[in-house]
């Protein structure tokens, strides 16, 4: 019995949900709520008044259940009056319906209520707009900033904030931890405990985030994150670039698996175009995305284990990770920072022992996996320190916005590659794992199924064979043209010039367009404005909801038991904080 | 942002993920272990991993750590590392300073000044042309905008400065690469018939550089033992 749509049910269309869409609309005001025409999703302009009111039936109404809040994001708009806009991202699960909530804010009243009581995805996104756009969040309980330092001034994603822009930040003006304290205490009484400091720079906290718990023995009583510290304002960077420029840049957003960013980046931007990749291209993607799927998980989960103290385990992930590293590097050039995709295609034609690399990684790699598991399954240490630690529900999980594998190992078997096949991921015959148990335990399972899936994956596009062809479009307004060309032919000089000096011309409009990164959905909302740079080019974070739970997983265990579950979270810094 | 859009990019065709009438799973049902596991039993079938897999290092199968300085990776002719200027049969630089490059960086690290080239069919050449290595992130957007392939990478991935100053390598720098070799030849435009002659071109071009470079160095030393 599984709570699951099967596999069979025909495709149901977004389209279908306009009916109850519309059914919503018609119980607020005239005028509150007006319709926009979205290219990729239906969209709603939301007058402020209503906002709350709008988010809590759109959850609740049995029909449209959109239980999901995916992104919420600010956008500038200096020349208009009603200057910034928030937008939201909503995610029906059960109807696999999208929508985009837009809310016109004036700039001397940029206000918004908060929707934490609805979604507590909500929390941090709401710290992020206010953070980057000034805008006030109403009702929140810790309205500060979370990605730039607290003495920061001005608001970085703001049109007239200057990029170049530097501050000397001081240790007088720090970050002053919330703490969601248990009802009846508050800290001055807190004679017993004592409040420990993690990090930034410990090695448990992966990366550079900073844990603040207060412990009572040895028992987290409540604690709070501080993260900010690997910020670059990825955003700000990518409106000063042309559209292909940005590419370099998503490399560094989950380092782990830089490939997979820069096909979510470049499908955006494909989209937004209206241009097909050639067939080689998208299967080279699909394969080369499977593999970095493999190496982020071999990442997550060989680490998790070092946290517990099993470093044998760790030795054994590594090694698929260093011969994948080795395949794309003789696609691309690079290990780590790939810069692999090109809007339109591929950076090169695919060296010609590909498929025989790609085939010998077949069998390098499944016996590293099945050594890790024999090692860790049913290992007792093991389970003792992860089975129920940091659990969550499905229902809980889906509340505070988790995607990917650990919303998969509570039991939801949400897959945007499953829900929304892009690519070649309709034509291959392959399962979405889903555990029920929640727990720290079952987000390592499940990675390591997913592994097994995505050689399944891999070995029947191989199957199929390289299909023939360019490995980028044919398009000289998208696609430098060949070398060859260029040296020899006036024309394709001239496109590559032009290419070059201007970028390439996005036609205007907006799209959020989606992929499954390795820990969730990697989400790109674009904007462009019809010249060769992105008008606001905002990501969608996998780990950024899921890190906001943090706090609320570890309340109530132990702090050896906090490391742990942070591991297996597979909270990438470059991400989290773009 | 409220005109129609040209385009036709549809919603992808949606598969829903719950049954509409499915409840969430609002309760979580972890892992249960089995007896074995309850005795730690399968502890030992990972004694059995780990020591196949100490026995196997023990003896000689392939290891994946190499002895970094002696050992090095061989990496493909597609490595993105330092740069190389590459230079006409003369010897002279090849760039013609159309600052394609230098535009096209996503890092903006490199840094041209032209000048005006004696020869009137090739107008310009860069009396000044560096990279600042340290905020170069090796994406290889350079090599796709030179349209006289006068820019290249080498697969030379060690660079190491003392100071800042130094890790700005100019011109001179950048046309000596290390030993000429096509196997040491990295990120390029590629061109599977031409590879042999433009091999050998670039083969020549450097013996030249070279010769130059020994012939000048040796009257440096000249007039040095002469004073």
């Amino acid at each position: 019995m599984s709570t699951l749509a099967p596999l069979s049910e025909t495709p149901e269309t977004a389209t279908s949900t306009v009916q109850e869409l519309e059914a919503v609309r018609a119980r607020f005001p005239a005028g509150s709520i007006l319709p926009q025409d979205g290219l990729d999703q239906p969209t709603w302009i939301v007058s402020r008044d209503v906002l709350a009111a709008v988010a809590r039936e759109l959850k609740d109404n049995p029909q449209t259940q959109f239980d999901l809040m995916l992104d919420l994001c600010g956008v500038d708009f200096p020349d208009r009056e009603e200057r910034f806009e928030a937008v939201y991202h909503l995610y029906s699960l059960h109807r696999g319906a999208r929508l985009r909530l837009k809310v016109p804010l004036r700039e001397d009243d940029a206000v918004i209520p908060s929707l934490i009581p609805v979604w507590k995805a909500a929390n941090w996104f709401e710290r992020e707009i206010y953070d980057m756009f000034g805008v006030r969040v109403e009702g929140h309980p810790n309205l500060s900033r979370i990605l730039t330092h607290e003495a920061f001034q001005g608001h970085a994603l703001r049109k007239d904030y200057d990029p170049a822009r530097r501050w000397i930040l001081t240790e007088d003006k720090i970050y002053k931890p919330h703490f969601d304290l248990p009802p009846g205490e508050n800290e001055d009484d807190m004679f017993e405990r004592m409040t420990v400091n993690i990090g930034p720079t410990h090695p448990a906290m992966h990366g550079t985030f900073r844990l603040m718990a207060v412990l009572d023995g040895e028992t987290i009583v409540a604690s709070d994150v501080e993260i900010g510290y690997l910020h670059r304002c990825f955003e700000k960077m990518s409106e000063t670039h042309t559209w292909q420029h940005v590419i370099p840049y998503t490399d560094r957003l989950n380092y782990c698996s830089s490939f997979i960013n820069n096909v979510g980046y470049c499908k955006t931007v494909e989209k937004l175009l209206g241009v097909e990749p050639p067939p080689k291209a998208v299967w080279a993607r699909t394969i080369l995305s499977e593999f970095s799927r493999i190496m982020d998980h071999c990442v997550c989960n060989g680490t998790t284990l070092v946290d517990a103290g099993g470093l044998t385990n760790f030795w054994y992930l590594f090694q698929p990770r260093e011969e994948i590293y080795g395949l794309l590097e003789s696609v691309c050039g690079a290990r780590l920072t790939v810069s692999a995709c090109r809007i339109g295609g591929l950076i090169q034609d695919l060296p010609p022992d590909f498929e025989a690399r790609c085939r010998r990684l077949l069998e390098i790699i499944p016996p590293f996996v099945e050594d890790s598991e024999k090692l860790v399954n049913k290992n007792r240490i093991w389970i003792d320190r992860s089975v129920g630690i940091a659990a969550i529900s499905g229902e809980e999980a889906v509340n505070w916005g988790w995607t990917g594998p650990c919303l998969r190992a509570s039991g939801v078997g949400y897959d945007v590659r499953r829900a929304h096949p892009y690519d070649l991921y309709d034509t291959v015959d392959w399962e979405v794992p889903v555990l029920y148990g929640g727990d720290v335990y079952d987000r390592w399972r499940i990675r390591m199924l997913e592994i097994w899936q995505s050689l399944k994956i891999i070995r029947q596009l191989l199957d199929r064979g390289m299909p023939e062809g360019p490995h980028i479009v044919d398009d000289p307004h998208v696609a430098l043209p060949s070398k060859e060309a260029c040296y020899n032919e006036m024309e394709a000089m001239i496109y590559h010039f032009k290419l070059i000096m201007d970028g390439i011309r996005v036609p205007a409009g907006e799209i959020y367009n989606m992929v499954e990164g390795a820990n969730g959905e990697l989400g790109f909302y674009t904007i462009s404005d019809g010249t060769g740079k992105p008008y606001r080019n905002h990501c969608r974070p996998p780990c950024f909801p899921i890190f906001s739970t943090f706090s609320r997983l570890i309340q109530g265990g132990s702090l050896s038991d906090a490391i742990v579950s942070l591991g297996g979270l597979n909270i990438v810094a470059g991400e989290l904080e773009r | 942002m409220t005109q129609p859009i040209a385009q036709t990019a549809q919603t992808p065709p949606s598969r829903p993920v719950l049954r509409p009438d499915a409840p969430y799973p609002n309760t979580v049902k972890p892992y249960k272990p089995g007896f074995a596991e309850r005795l730690y039993l399968p502890l030992l079938g990972g004694l059995m991993v780990t020591a196949r897999h100490f026995l196997r290092n023990l003896f000689g199968k392939k290891m994946y750590t190499i002895e970094y300085p002696e050992e090095r990776r061989a990496y493909s002719h597609r490595f993105r590392g330092h740069h190389i200027l590459t230079t006409r049969p003369d010897g002279s630089v090849r760039c013609v300073a159309c600052f394609l490059c230098a535009q096209n960086c996503p890092a903006e690290c490199i840094h041209i000044e032209a000048a005006e080239h004696p020869d009137v069919n090739i107008e310009k050449y860069p009396v000044v042309y560096e990279i600042d290595m340290l905020r170069c992130v090796f994406c290889g957007y350079c090599v796709d905008a030179c349209p006289e392939e006068a820019i290249i990478m080498s697969n030379n991935y060690d660079m190491a400065y003392f100071t800042r100053e130094q890790s700005i390598v100019g011109k001179n720098d950048l046309m000596k690469p290390y030993t000429f070799d096509e196997n040491l030849l990295g990120y390029r435009p590629l061109f599977p018939e031409e590879d042999v002659q433009r091999a050998k071109m670039r083969r020549d071009a450097f013996n030249l550089v070279e010769a130059a470079r020994q012939a000048q160095e040796r009257e440096t030393a000249k007039a040095a033992a002469g004073r």
